[in-house]
């Protein structure tokens, strides 16, 4: 169970990033954040990570506060991020340095088996292609079985083709240990794709706007009628999101001028 | 043209100017058109090392040479990656020691001989303290550079698999800047070979550096060119050793040639 509670953050120089997110995703649940570049999707997610520190409020995974990187939050970034220095077995392997060689080694080479990449094991990573290197980058956050994973646009420098491929890749690993997953997108088809939820941010500062539920089965056909009906939701909801909040009584008319 | 043959060429029209040269000068000295007096043939260079190898003295002097490189290699290098490491680890080194180190570069090391001969006599020390100053700088540039710059974004991997600051440093940091230190420690390498030249002119019994002020004193440019071409050996030889010990551990960022 991954809750946040009431989180805010305001950066050094001021900028409010984030103001009163309330958040709660139950086990095995997905959700996608959707919002539009700025509304904060990185920083909820950094502060989830426990990679930065939250200016007020609280995330806390199966009842345990986060203030620094926990075992059971696995992240993957925007870029792969692989070291360049390790094969790409040993970039699957590197969150498992406390585990014995021998198991290590197997659970590495079913990782690699899982993302069609057993051949490449013993690859630089700079031999392969960016589809490659993000899936590389994916096993390498499962292989330690998070209870929590978190992606940030993870698929957003890809092409259609191989993003397709990798949702699947995606939906099978999580398949396998169920781990609640946060995954950030501004692809809506993508959201209704892999999300049981999705939520739309709105900016300045961060908030949560609207919850739209998929309810649809997996595995989801994209050509079916349910699901461009979900897809229309959501992009219905993300329209809203870019409207002017309605005008509030407590407003100030300069208040008000300030939405175009 | 496939590119061994390509690269064949390259060498046989990178030799066809020297090799007519002195095959033109050999002729011309031969024939009694020049005297060869004060630019020897190669045959006479020739025969001047075969005699300085077939003495042994040959080899008396090279490993004079290398012990004196070997050992300011060694101070400077050390000395170089302590500076740069505490420079770059710490802003208050950085803060105390940089401006003054930078101040210092900017001084031609050879102007450093008086003062060293002035306060280390003419004996090894002053040669070798010579050598590593010449060594030490670009050590120190490349090391304090390299660690400046590890990309942040794969320290936060690090900080995701919650490692401990001496398995960051050794898992993430060693390796990144490992590229940098090893170029850093070849120019010093190159420099070493520069400096013991001027370390020997400054008064020397032995070594290839005493070659040359003895063949200037005695009016025997054959056994200066000797000199020079054992210079150049010694320190090509010296160049290629280093990256032959230092290659596979940067074996994954070696350029990948065939796409090319
Ligand atoms: N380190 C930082 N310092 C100051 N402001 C930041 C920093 N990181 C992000 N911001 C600001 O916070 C807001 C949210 O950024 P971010 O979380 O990256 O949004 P998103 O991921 O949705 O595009 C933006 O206005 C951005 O400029
Ligand atoms: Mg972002």
């Amino acid at each position: 169970m991954l809750t946040v509670d009431a989180l805010s953050k305001t950066y050094a120089d001021g900028t409010q990033a984030l103001s009163g997110i309330g958040l709660s995703v139950a086990p095995g649940e997905i959700v996608a954040l959707i919002g539009g570049s700025g509304c904060g999707k990185t920083t909820l997610l950094r502060l989830i990570a426990g990679l930065d520190r939250a200016s007020a409020g609280r995330v806390q995974v199966d009842g345990e506060t986060i203030r620094e990187p926990h075992p059971s939050v696995g992240v993957v970034f925007q870029e792969p991020r692989l070291l360049p220095w390790l094969t790409v077995a040993d970039n699957v392997g590197f969150g498992l340095a406390d585990v014995g060689r021998a198991e290590r080694r197997a659970r590495v080479v079913r990782a690699l088996e899982r993302i069609g990449l057993s051949e490449y094991g013993r690859r630089w990573p700079r031999e392969l292609s960016g589809g490659q290197q993000q899936r590389v980058a994916i096993a390498r956050a499962f292989v330690p079985q998070p209870r929590v994973l978190l992606l940030d646009e993870p698929f957003s420098a890809l092409d259609a083709f191989t993003r397709r491929g990798l949702h699947d890749q995606l939906l099978d690993l999580w398949a396998e240990s169920k781990p609640t997953i946060l995954i950030v997108t501004h692809d809506v088809g993508e959201a209704v794709t892999l999300a049981d939820r999705v939520v739309v941010m709105r900016p300045r500062p961060g908030r949560l706007d609207e919850t739209v539920a998929i309810g649809l089965a997996r595995p989801r056909d994209p050509v079916s009628a349910r699901f461009e009906e979900a897809v229309r939701r959501v992009m219905a909801a993300l329209d809203r999101s870019l409207r002017p909040a309605k005008p509030r009584r407590d407003l100030s008319p300069e208040g008000r001028a300030g939405w175009w | 043209m496939p590119p061994l043959r390509r690269g064949g060429l390259a060498v046989v029209l990178a030799l066809v100017l020297p090799v007519t040269l002195a095959l033109g000068w050999e002729v011309a000295v031969d024939t009694g058109a020049a005297s060869g007096r004060l630019l020897p043939p190669p045959s006479r260079i020739g025969a001047t090392l075969a005699d300085l190898a077939a003495s042994g003295d040959l080899l008396t002097h090279v490993a004079a040479t290398l012990v004196r490189v070997g050992l300011g290699f060694l101070c400077g290098a050390a000395a170089g990656i302590l500076a740069g490491a505490a420079v770059a680890m710490l802003p208050a080194v950085r803060r105390l020691i940089d401006p003054s180190l930078q101040a210092l570069r900017a001084v031609p090391s050879l102007a450093w001989v008086p003062l060293f001969i002035l306060w280390f006599g003419i004996l090894e020390t002053p040669k070798i303290l010579l050598i590593a100053v010449g060594v030490f700088f670009p050590v120190y540039v490349g090391v304090s550079g390299a660690i400046a710059s590890v990309d942040r974004k794969l320290v936060e991997v690090g900080r995701v698999y919650r490692l401990s600051r001496l398995a960051l440093a050794r898992r993430i940091l060693l390796p990144a800047v490992l590229p940098a230190t090893l170029v850093g420690l070849r120019t010093g390498l190159g420099l070493g070979f520069l400096f013991v030249v001027a370390a020997e002119l400054m008064g020397a019994s032995e070594g290839l550096g005493y070659l040359l002020v003895d063949g200037q004193q005695f009016g025997k440019p054959d056994q200066i060119l000797a000199a020079i071409i054992a210079f150049a050996l010694v320190g090509k030889l010296a160049d290629t050793v280093l990256v032959a010990l230092t290659r596979p551990l940067t074996r994954w960022q070696d350029t990948v040639r065939e796409s090319l």
